[in-house]
């Protein structure tokens, strides 16, 4: 009974390609849509993350001024401050100074502005920023404040090419300077910043040759144990509070920034878009479940006269019931693995085109195809037996 | 009558609806056919002559009386069992044809082989037999959409003898013919008649398809009014 029932099915789902096409096609378009929609939103989350990730771990930012505050003319940070930090708190892996000045960068008659960045080479460790070309600087040129610098790949590009410019020479503002080194191309982060638009410098030579003064901008402090920050930040305010003679009770002129709190942001944000489109993979499954019903509806009406001739001719309401049913089941199931490969296959070849990972997420993948599968079999199988319980008379009278 | 009949209607009544808005579309009808017999069933409409078929082909049971199925009481049969019924006793042939759609003709008479369980070989041989039998060789791969009306009842006809029932029963099965179309299938169903034995129930209006059967029966407001066969068949069962 069930070998004849599934040839009755095979045979009908042949004879009719097109009705059993549409129907798979309304699983394939709700599967794959429900996974597409996921995949890439798994993917785009991850991506934040992750950039929020090479910001450097466990990172605080320090620098001078109150964030919401006043513009109040306020001490520049220098040398000793980061020094006493790097002295005094344990547990820091990194503390690194920077002075960013903006300046124009020259190889004959190429120029490109840019940031440059005054610092050391924790800066790299810090983002584990590798160095593609030649090398990092030396504890003599940072001593000195040599002019040598390393590129970003943006800079790199723009006034070199496609050459690969170690030892080179470059002018920035009016100071000549050797290519030492040059960074891993790191792209577009998700906030929309080209990262490798910048020119590193040891800090010496930016604060003498290019801001003539001894300051640092910004002082970052990865610290060693995520669980530590809070311990760190207070620990960090309290010495600048003291080096910088603020009284109890007196408000700071500097700020200690937890990135981690930015990166909670984030991923509040980025929670968010997950949720909204979480959302819209749920209506786009409704969407092609109701397509679905439609076919279904619509093809067991049409079918009633089929039903009919099949009741007169010896079946029973269960050889009519099985037949129906397996036809649902083989379209659901086929359309189905469609829609899973096309899902996924999309997700893959978008992900790769807008540069985020590709994370295959099995959990939707089996809610997917089972409510389509759900839906197909229902609406196959409730009104085709309903139509199997009439008359045959009244199922042949059926236009 | 020296055999039993194949089918036997005693006081068979069949009423529609309820309370006041009850129909007795048969009034309590005997009725008996034997093997081989090709029967005629004429009357105007709602006399009650496709109530009998729908009865008589164990599509529709009846309200009351019995129904005698080679000496067998079908008449208080459960759904599934007159399914069972049809499909390894009765054939059926339609005034619309009723060919599965998008089904090729060889196809359409494998359909009831499938139901009764044959093996494959078998239901192909059976069925291209068949299709030769009703003149349709070289067509087994048409569809119904392919074929002419006169050709898709050929099919029909084909897919009612195939499983060598019992029975045929042929429900104005010229109606959407004309005439000439109408005369190649009452020969071809007369011929069945003749050469094979084929038991033939066949309801029509019309008085010159009636007369290729050989006998005649007459409905009218849900009776029988008249029966060509010999008075005694009506009045056997009543004393």
């Amino acid at each position: 009974m069930m070998l004849n029932a599934f040839l009755l099915a095979l045979r009908e789902i042949r004879n009719n390609l097109m009705r059993a096409g549409l129907t798979t096609l309304g699983i394939v378009i709700g599967v794959g849509a429900v996974i597409l929609m996921v995949t890439l939103g798994a993917g785009a989350n991850s991506r934040v993350t992750s950039d929020i990730a090479t910001m450097g771990n466990n990172l605080l930012v320090v620098f001078p001024g109150q964030r919401n505050g006043p513009p109040t003319a306020v001490t520049p940070f220098d040398m000793s401050i980061v020094d006493a930090i790097q002295r005094d708190i344990p547990g820091l892996a990194e503390v690194v100074p920077e002075l960013a000045v903006n300046g124009v960068a020259v190889n004959g008659n190429h120029n490109h502005s840019t940031q440059i960045d005054g610092t050391n080479n924790s800066y790299l460790r810090s983002r584990n920023w590798a160095i593609t070309y030649g090398r990092g600087f030396s504890p003599a040129e940072i001593l000195a404040g040599k002019s040598v610098c390393i590129l970003g790949e943006t800079v790199r590009h723009d006034l070199f090419g496609d050459q690969i410019p170690i030892g080179e020479r470059i002018r920035i503002n009016k100071v000549t300077c050797e290519v030492i080194g040059l960074l891993e191309a790191k792209g577009t982060s998700s906030f929309g910043q080209d990262m490798d638009e910048v020119v590193l410098m040891p800090l010496k030579a930016v604060q003498r040759k290019l801001a003539g003064n001894t300051q640092v901008n910004v002082i970052r402090v990865s610290v060693a144990e995520a669980g530590e920050m809070h311990h760190a930040s207070d620990a960090i305010e309290r010495l600048m509070r003291e080096r910088r003679h603020i009284l109890p009770g007196q408000a700071e002129d500097f700020t200690v920034q937890d990135m981690q709190e930015i990166t909670q942001i984030v991923q509040g944000v980025t929670g968010i878009l997950t949720a909204f489109l979480s959302a819209v993979a749920a209506i786009s499954l409704l969407v092609g479940g109701i397509g679905i019903m439609n076919i279904m509806l619509v093809s067991v009406t049409e079918r009633t006269r089929e039903i009919g001739i099949r009741l007169a001719i010896g079946a029973r309401e269960r050889d009519v019931l099985l037949q129906f049913l397996i036809e649902a089941v083989v379209m659901s199931a086929s359309g189905g693995i469609v829609g899973i490969l096309l899902g996924l296959a999309g997700s893959f070849a978008i992900a790769r085109a807008l540069s985020i990972p590709f994370i295959f997420q099995p959990g939707i993948v089996v809610i997917a195809v089972l409510f389509a599968a759900g839906v197909g079999v229902a609406f196959g199988y409730f009104p085709a037996r309903r139509a199997a319980r009439l008359d045959p008379i009244e199922a042949l009278r059926h236009e | 009558m020296a055999d039993a009949p194949l089918i036997e209607l005693r006081r068979v009544a069949k009423v529609y609806g309820s309370g006041e808005a009850q129909v007795a579309a048969l009034a309590g009808i005997d009725l008996s056919i034997h093997d081989g017999e090709f029967v005629a069933v004429m009357g105007p409409s709602g006399s009650g002559k496709s109530t009998c078929m729908n009865i008589l082909g164990c599509l529709d049971a009846p309200t009351a009386g019995h129904y005698l199925f080679r000496g067998t009481d079908v008449s208080s049969l459960t759904r599934d069992q007159r399914a069972l019924l049809r499909r390894h006793y009765l054939g059926f042939v339609f005034q619309g044809f009723n060919l599965l759609k998008r089904t090729t003709a060889l196809e359409n008479l494998e359909l009831p082989l499938i139901y009764r369980g044959v093996a494959r070989a078998e239901r192909r041989r059976l069925s291209l037999d068949t299709l030769a039998k009703v003149g349709l060789t070289g067509r087994e791969n048409h569809t119904a959409a392919e074929l002419s009306g006169g050709q898709q009842q050929r099919v029909a006809i084909a897919r009612a003898l195939v499983a060598s029932p019992s029975v045929v029963f042929a429900d104005e099965p010229t109606g959407n013919l004309d005439t000439a179309k109408s005369h190649e299938i009452m020969q071809l169903l007369k011929t069945l008649n003749a050469e094979q034995k084929l038991t033939i129930v066949l309801v029509t209006h019309e008085e010159d398809v009636a007369a290729y059967a050989s006998r005649q029966v007459r409905f009218r407001d849900g009776l029988i009014e008249s029966d060509t066969a010999t008075l005694q068949s009506q009045k056997v069962g009543r004393p």
